[in-house]
This record gives structure tokens, sequence and C-alpha cells, in this order.
């Protein structure tokens, strides 16, 4: 693959620097005062008390220094938090505004999809519409001409493509407006969290199509996302971006992974929940949990088959036997919930504080990044199960596998659960 | 080898580098802007089309009552709901043309934020629309001083008339030409665009529109006058058409200087401001 005759996009060196501040008074006049102002050595006259002057080397680097080849036919997703410059490489890239510095080297006819429906004018009738934003998006008359059957179809909108768009719902809008954008004949794609529209059936519908245009086409597909799961479907290359940077560079799991591992916030060792809300004025009456510790580790990373042990402080307001802890866990990125069976394990006398320790077998877990929140069952006197205490916190635990055995277990393709052997039953 | 690539984005371009082929590449969503331009107007309203002359008719109308009748302003002997009808009809082509391509920047900052396409093509597919607008309106005029002249009213269309269609365009384009340069500069400075609406008013005094070149006696001020490089252009329409007014040469070879030059400023400001608007507007 690395034949030059075979990239789509080549990025060197790319900056982009903002300065901070407001630009410019707005006003020729504001500006000019400023200008005069500060000639003379005094103070600007526009600026707020308390505000600081800006001077030139104040400036915010919202790229800074991207290196990227992109070959033909990948389709390559690029992760980051707000603020890593995901949306400014983008802009570039479809030069709607310049770089700073460096350049960007593009093969082949380029289109991109920053928003779902650019240009759209409410007055006009879907067709008309179609022919529009087909245009705007590069497409000739002509080709819009042979397309436009598909494109209807695919917007599922046939009954109303006379109607003007306004009288359109939202989610037929969108469908519109992707419709024409999918059918964009361009080597090279970029989407900007454009597949969030419409129903869950448009949804895939919308996804199946980029894939399979990827796939049978070669199109060179990018695509910025906070859906970790749409990148899974449509990726096979996924970069990471951080504060202007391009931090890692690979395949679709571990660049998720370094994502969500950095998070903003570490997993945390031991909790304190004396502050914490309670969803409801009865949560806490009964039990209080005061705190929560994951013993012996100074990082809540658990390899695969040690047992997770922690500690869990209860302040008991009342008596209450039998208690019951409830753990429902919940993955990261995909919200697939999963919860353990119930086993009582004490019984509180009103006004004693505990604290009771736990051992807890968590090799079923598939390797990832999960969290919790820790609730306290009882049986009330008629025996129904009541929740007495659920604080408002999520705990994080990371589950590393560091001898795989057979096959190493992935989240997304295996699920978070491994369930026991499937046992041969011997004749 | 070296790699042939489709594009190239670097921080600065090249001043003269202005990249026409592309907007040529484009011509179709200038055409669907124009269309979409006629068809949005006037939707929901009840007159509809007959907005696109009810306007000048009756500015025409005002003009007359003020200007001829109460001020007793000369019309050169000919009708005077012609020569003030002509007059509007053709100072409505410069001046919407102005002041509709002047909003580029501030009107299309959303679209324009989104998606790429030469920054040209809007302001070229408004300067098409107000030609487009104005053949209507001068296709009524058309029609009214026909109705005029068969009964009876005295005016004579001489041959300058067959110099119209070359007005009109260098109307168009000089509109078109300070329309960019104050958008690139509005992008910035928002004090242009509250100019442009008292800006234009302004112009139309300096203009032959109510009045005729003719009745000015000072010379000094007649070259005033024919310096603003739409006058000639104005009374070279009402010449034509009417036999009115002078036909100044001189001063229209200036105009189409200043036109040529104006143009080419803007499309090169324009060129250069495009590309970071986003960061500064």
């Amino acid at each position: 693959m690395e034949n030059e005759k075979d990239i789509a996009i080549k990025i060197e060196g790319l900056k982009k620097k903002y300065r901070l501040g407001t630009i410019g008074g707005g006003t020729l006049v504001g500006d000019l005062q400023s200008f005069w102002a500060r000639k003379r050595g005094k103070q600007d006259p526009n600026l707020k008390i308390g505000e600081k002057a800006y001077e030139k080397n104040e400036t915010f680097m919202a790229l800074d220094g991207i290196d990227l080849t992109i070959y033909k036919g990948e389709r390559i997703g690029i992760i980051g938090h707000n603020g890593a410059g995901k949306s400014t490489l983008l802009k570039i890239l479809s030069r709607v505004t310049g770089p700073t510095d460096g350049a960007v080297y593009i093969d082949g006819r380029m289109s991109s999809m920053l928003e779902v429906g650019t240009g759209f004018n409410r007055e006009l009738t879907g067709r008309e519409n179609i022919y529009l934003n087909g245009a705007i998006l590069g497409m000739t008359r002509a080709e819009v001409n042979s397309k436009i059957e598909q494109i209807i179809d695919f917007s599922e909108c046939r009954q109303f493509i006379d109607t003007p768009v306004k009288r359109y719902s939202s989610g037929m809008y969108v469908k519109l407006a992707f419709a024409v954008a999918a059918h964009l004949d361009s080597e090279i794609l970029i989407m900007d969290e454009v597949l969030a529209v419409g129903d869950m059936a448009f949804q895939k519908k919308c996804l199946d199509k980029m894939n399979d245009v990827s796939r049978t086409e070669g199109r060179t597909i990018l695509y910025v996302s906070h859906n970790m799961s749409t990148i899974r479907q449509l990726c096979d290359r996924c970069v990471v971006m951080e504060h202007g940077k391009i931090i890692f560079d690979g395949d679709v799991e571990n660049a998720i992974s370094i994502y969500s591992g950095n998070s903003g916030f570490e997993n945390l060792v031991s909790y304190d929940f004396t502050k914490t809300p309670r969803p409801h004025k009865r949560l806490g009456d009964g039990v209080f949990i005061t705190d929560f510790t994951f013993a012996e580790k100074d990082k809540a990373v658990f390899e695969r088959r040690e047992n997770m042990r922690f500690s869990v402080g209860i302040d008991a307001k009342k008596s209450i036997n039998d208690l019951k802890l409830l753990f429902v866990i919940k993955s990261s990125d995909i919200k697939v919930g999963v919860s353990q069976t119930l086993e009582a394990f004490a019984s509180v006398t009103e006004g004693k504080h505990y604290s009771f320790e736990f051992e807890f077998d968590i090799s079923n877990l598939a390797p990832g990044r999960y969290f919790f929140t820790p609730n306290i069952v009882a049986c009330d006197n008629l025996g129904r199960y009541m929740i007495y205490d659920h604080p408002v916190c999520d705990i994080y635990f990371t589950v590393i596998d560091k001898h795989p055995e057979g096959i190493s277990l992935i989240a997304s393709r295996h699920g978070n659960v491994m369930l026991n052997p499937i046992k041969y039953i011997e004749k | 080898m070296e790699k042939q690539w489709t594009a190239v984005i670097r921080p600065k371009r090249k001043l003269l580098d202005l990249n026409l082929k592309e907007l040529w590449q484009y011509r179709d969503l200038i055409w669907l802007n124009v269309g979409r331009n006629f068809k949005t107007r006037y939707k929901q309203t009840v007159l509809g089309p007959l907005w696109f002359v009810i306007q000048p008719l009756f500015t025409s109308v005002i003009h007359m009552l003020v200007f001829g009748t109460i001020a007793g302003l000369s019309t050169d002997g000919v009708p005077r709901y012609l020569f003030y009808l002509i007059g509007s009809v053709s100072w409505g082509l410069f001046s919407s043309c102005l002041s509709a391509t002047s909003e580029t920047f501030t009107g299309n900052a959303g679209l324009f934020s989104k998606v790429y396409f030469p920054r040209l093509v809007s302001p070229v597919s408004t300067a098409i629309t107000q030609i487009g607008n104005f053949l209507i309106q001068f296709g009524l005029y058309l029609i009214i001083s026909l109705v005029f002249f068969l009964s009876g009213n005295k005016f004579s269309v001489t041959w300058v008339a067959l110099l119209t269609p070359l007005i009109v365009l260098q109307m168009a384009l000089l509109g078109l030409g300070l329309g960019i340069i104050i958008s690139s500069l509005t992008t910035k400075y928002r004090d242009l665009q509250v100019f442009v609406g008292f800006g234009i008013t302004f112009l139309m005094y300096l203009s032959p529109v109510v009045y005729s070149s003719r009745s000015i006696k000072s010379h000094g001020l007649y070259t005033a006058l024919m310096l603003n490089p739409v006058s000639p252009l104005l009374e070279l329409l009402r010449h034509g058409w009417l036999g009115a007014g002078s036909t100044p040469w001189m001063f229209w070879g200036i105009s189409l200087i200043v036109t040529a030059v104006v143009l080419f400023i803007g499309v090169l400001i324009f060129n250069k401001i495009e590309k970071n608007f986003l960061d500064t507007v």
C-alpha cells in the first residue's frame, strides 16, 4: 500500500491557529480607536474592565501539526474529545476555511457533508431541493438527472416530493438531505456525524449504503463521530485526536480503547458517597452507603482471572435483615447492562456503622472499561424486593486480559459477557 | 514521478489565482440559484410575480409627482412617466446588484461554513437574478412606451438603443464589483453594511435618475456628475430609448475603465477574503 499512486489524501504538517479574544471591535471605528490608543501607549478604550488585552502571540492551536496519509478505499474514522480539532480538520479538508501552515494534497473529487441539508430552501419542493443541494455538493444537473429516481426512492419521500420542504417533518427533511448526499459520485466522502439522523431503520440503511459504496466502488471515507458503534461498523482504520494532534493511528478497537481510556478521568479506587445525591428521598433512609473502596489497588484495573476485591461502608439507620448487594454493570460505549445474582450477606442493626468486604469473580467479562452503581437491596416484610440505597455515582473499572487463551475476547464482536462453556454430551 | 493531485490546500493562495475555471464547473449551481431566487422571491404573496413590476411602476409615479409636478424639473420634452420609468428601472438594476451582492458573506455565513463551492457563485447568481429582474421590468417599459407612442406622445428611439445589452451588462458588473468589495470588507467591519443602504440613496441623487443632466448649466458640475460611472450609462439608455439627455461618449469610456478596475479589484479582494472569512465574520 505504500505506493504513492494509491494515496487519496496526504496531509503534511497541517496547523490552524486562532487568535484568542474578540477579533476586532466589529466596527471600523472601534478598531481605529483601539489602534490609536495602543499607539499612544494608553489603554484600549474598547476593552471591558478586567479583561486582558490579548496580544498577538496569545493564540490557540486548533491543529498543531497533523501528518496523515489516507489511501484510496480506506474508511477512516476520526475520534477525539470536544475541542480535539476534529471539526477543524474536516473544515480545512473540505475547504471551508484555510490552514495557517502545512499542506493537504487531494487526489480525486471530494465532497463533504458537515451538515445534513446544507442549502436546502424551505420554500422549494423536495425535487427542486434535490437539484439545488446536489449542485451545492458539486453534482452537475445531468448527474442529478440520472440519479433522481434512486435518490427519491432512498429518501422514502416519494409521496411528498413535489411539496415544499417546509411542510416536511424533521425526519423526512433529513432523510431527503441524506439521500442526496449518499448518491454523490465523488471518490472521497467527508462526513461529520451525519449518520445521526432519522430513525433507527434509516440510520442502518445509511450505514449500509456507506459501507456498500466504499466496498464496491472503492471510495474513501472520512468519518468523524462520537458514536463508537457507527465507527466500528463503518471504519477500518481510526485516528484519535487530542489537543490538535494525532495521538493514535491504527485499528479501530485500539483507537476506541485509547479514546475511552482517555476520557478525562482515571478509574478511581475509592469513592465517598456521604454527599452524593440519591434519586429519591426514601433512598438512604434505611441503610446508607457511605463509601466504596477497591482493595489493594492504586488503579481500578483488573486482570480477567483475578477476583475484584472491594469494601462497602454502610450506616444502618434502621434494623434490616438480609441485605443484598446489586451491581448493574454497564460498558462505557455499548450500553449493555449485566447484573449479578443476589445473595444475602448480612443483617444490620439500627445506629451502627459497618464496613463489609467482598470478593467478585469477573472472569466472565470481556476486556474493556465498565462502570456500575452500587445498590443495596433487601426484602421488606411483605417479601418484595426493595432498593434501600442507590447513590448516583458511576464507579469505573477496567478489565484487561494479559494472557488470552484461545480466542481473545473483543467486546464489540463477542459481547461483553462470556458465559460458561458449552458442554459436550457424551453418548 | 510526481503525482498529479486534483487539489492542493495551502495556507496562502497566489493573489492572481482566481480559479475561474472552477466557477465554470459550477455553472449548474449558478443557474439553480437564479431559478431559486425567482421561484422563492414572492412565494405566498397575493400579487405574486406582479411584484416584479409594481415597484418601479409606483416609484415612477412618485417621482413624476414629486420631481415633475411639484418641483417642475425638466424632462427634456419627453413624456414624464417614461422619463422617470426608464430612470428608475435602470437605476434599480445597479442598486439591487450592489445591495444584494454586498451581503454575500454575512448573508451566507451559515452555508459557507458548511460546504465548499467557489464563493463567487453566490454574487454571480445574485447579479444574474437582478439582470433577469431588470429584463422583466424593461419589457414592461417597452410595452408602456409603445402605448405612449400609439397615443400620440412624441419621443424618438435612436441607434444608441442598440448598445442596451452592453450597457445593462456593464451596469450589473459595476454593481457586482462594488458589491463584492463591500461584502469582503463587511466580514470584518459591519459599519459598511449600514452605509450601503443610505449610500445607495445618496448615489442616486448624484446620478441623473430623477433629473435630466441637461438641466445642469454649470460645466464643472456636469463633469462631476458624469464622472460618477453610473451616470453615462443612465444617460445613454435614456438617449437611446427616449431621445432625451446627452451622449457622453468620453465619460462612458471612463466609466468602462472604472467598471473594469472595480470588478478586478473586487474579485481580487473577494478571492483573498473567501478562504478565511469564516474566522473573522
